[in-house]
């Protein structure tokens, strides 16, 4: 084990090169609708357990499938409503399990990039080997339903080996949603040397952390979320930013809470000069425009660890 | 370091659900329900009477709501207790006052313990549930066959002698269940199960034994994980349920499909007086919208079943 991740440089925000996004925008804005599938009986991971109730966990179960039954199609009509499309982090095997809902969202046009294959099934005591099989077995499925070769990962239930990164990117990946250390893209390390990075995805923004780890009320999640926006939005003039929210229909779509967060989506698409994007089109916009100033500035700081 | 070759083999991968229970169905594909007098959305209230035995076991956990503290835990005990005796009487005059049925979920065996208390629903016309044996009695993966069975027979058979009503509906403790529980209730004469909280409708659920009804009675709702678990106050619990409200007839109209709107409550949690404000003001929103039919879930169930093919 390491006591650092290895992975980017330490790179303060003041003083970075300027970022310039598409239109001038201070903020690139995306909106990040995990969907998933939860096993009712899946294999058993020897270092973490998939339920935290014997087997069958009928609340954990019926409160991840509300998503795909009932919530996503009050949130696709929502983003619809706004002009945004979704960057799905997808739980590939719901390819397979409910094909209806990747049509929906390949029409739109949205992006779709890996989530692993379920979310009940971790890398946890995984050989490299595996790791790749499963990271490439995923990539492929997106390829396959999509026609898109996958962009981005976010590991399946946010487990990871030293290597995840290095694999994914050794697959054709070009960002992770994986680290929460920036509010810009920045550059990762991989060991292939590859041009590979990082996109804001706000775990502090995320319905299901915001909901279940924090229990914030739903109307006071709107109002962080504006808030987290006027803040960007206002250092964006200086030097451009990025603002996510991940989403799960599961949280977000149930009755008393998808007004509070429709006021919120209204409010920031509401403002000039926000970038309403995908993660794909941030990373393939940041690694075109920024990735070498990125670099150089980094070195030129004299970067540590 | 590598995991068996089977941790990367998925059995149930494929189109659907990845079990035999109901079919992959989403809520905006549904054939449209109607509700009486087309009311967009019906309104479920379901009171939870329950008894949670001092001497706890907490297998496989402890149940929500039940004994914390070392033995013997006279606080929560009492807590609990607390709704049985004086919060249930505030709730049963709040209904009232704004006109809304209620079924109640009862556990047998406080049936039992309190016969009063039981005459009194059976008296005032609620459906009645079975919510289990006890909230310590619960039903989970493992749990041997013979002794769920008999577990389920002997909480059916104690409430329908004693409320003299046919007990159709079946509310686990915690929402638990073994493998087993569907299919049991189905042989005992059980039609709807409110376990299931994966959709804003009742849905078919099949089972070994025969089919019956899902009828989610939604969680992130209700007072207790409000109040409790999430530790919002009780008046943000009413802005919830308002809130929820609203969203539902507005879906209701844009869709032409009624709605339902399931209200699970806790007479030891709103029927505290600082907070038994928070259910009339949640009542009176909601029915002096005018476009609410308040029933007892087995009329639910019955309009519901006049769409299905």
């Amino acid at each position: 084990m390491r006591s650092d991740p290895g992975l980017y440089h330490y790179w303060p925000y003041e003083d970075r090169p300027k970022i310039s996004w598409p239109g001038g925008a201070r903020v690139a804005f995306w909106v990040a609708p995990n969907i998933e599938f939860y096993e009712l009986d899946p294999a058993v991971n020897p270092h973490r357990k998939a339920w935290p109730k014997p087997v069958p966990d009928v609340h954990g179960y019926a409160t991840r499938d509300y998503g795909n039954r009932v919530g996503h199609m009050r949130l696709m009509n929502l983003l619809d409503k706004y002009g945004v499309r979704g960057s799905i982090s997808l739980s590939t095997a719901l390819c397979d399990h409910h094909p209806e809902i990747i049509a929906m969202c390949r029409d739109r046009d949205w992006e779709f990039f890996s989530h692993g294959i379920y979310n009940t099934r971790y890398v946890y005591g995984m050989s490299e080997a595996q790791e790749r099989e499963v990271i490439e077995a995923a990539m492929a499925t997106i390829l396959e339903h999509t026609g898109k070769p996958c962009a981005g990962y976010l590991a399946p239930a946010l487990t990871h080996t030293e290597h995840t990164l290095d694999l994914f990117a050794e697959a054709g990946g070009i960002y992770t949603c994986d680290l929460f250390h920036d509010d810009q893209p920045t550059p990762v390390r991989v060991r292939s040397g590859e041009k590979f990075i990082s996109v804001p995805y706000s775990l502090e923004m995320n319905d299901t952390i915001v909901y279940v780890a924090n229990k914030i009320e739903p109307r006071r999640y709107g109002e962080m979320l504006k808030a987290n926006f006027d803040r960007l939005y206002a250092e964006g003039a200086d030097n451009p930013v990025v603002m996510c929210i991940p989403l799960h229909a599961y949280q977000v779509s149930h009755p008393h809470r998808l007004r509070a967060f429709e006021e919120a989506l209204e409010y920031i698409t509401g403002h000039s000069d926000v970038w309403v994007t995908t993660g794909r089109e941030i990373a393939e916009h940041w690694i075109a425009n920024h990735y070498d100033a990125a670099v150089a500035d980094i070195e030129a700081r004299g970067a540590t660890s | 370091m590598s995991l068996d070759g089977d941790y990367l083999k998925y059995a149930r991968r494929g189109y659907g659900m990845d079990h035999d229970h109901y079919d992959w169905s989403m809520l905006a594909d549904r054939a449209p329900v109607t509700w009486p007098g087309n009311k967009p959305l019906a309104l479920w209230v379901n009171v939870a009477l329950q008894f949670f035995p001092l001497d706890q076991k907490g297998k496989p956990f402890p149940p929500p709501g039940g004994m914390v503290t070392a033995y013997p835990d006279l606080r929560h005990f009492t807590l609990r207790d607390y709704g049985n005796r004086v919060g249930v009487f505030r709730i049963f005059k709040a209904l009232d006052a704004f006109g809304v049925t209620a079924s109640v979920a009862m556990s047998a065996r406080l049936a039992e313990r309190t016969p009063y208390l039981l005459q009194r629903v059976v008296d005032r016309g609620h459906e009645l549930l079975c919510h289990g044996w006890d909230m310590d009695s619960l039903h989970y993966g493992g749990l041997d066959a013979a002794e769920e069975r008999k577990r389920i027979a002997r909480s059916l058979d104690v409430l329908r002698g004693a409320s003299g009503q046919s007990i159709k509906g079946w509310l686990s403790p915690a929402k638990s269940q073994s493998e087993n529980t569907p299919a049991l209730l189905v042989e005992h004469g059980v039609e709807f199960m409110c376990d299931w909280i994966n959709d804003d409708l009742p849905f078919p659920f099949r089972t070994a034994a025969g089919e019956l009804t899902a009828m989610p009675l939604s969680t992130e709702l209700e007072d207790r994980f409000v109040i409790t678990d999430n530790g919002h106050a009780e008046l943000e619990w009413a802005e919830q349920v308002e809130d929820a409200c609203d969203f539902l007839i507005g879906e209701a109209e844009a869709t032409g499909g009624g709605r339902l709107l399931a209200l699970n409550i806790h007479p030891w949690m709103l029927g505290q007086p600082h907070r038994i404000r928070a259910l009339e003001r949640v009542l009176e929103y909601i029915t002096q919208s005018g476009k609410v039919w308040s029933a007892a879930p087995g009329e639910i169930l019955a309009a519901w079943r006049a769409v299905q093919a």
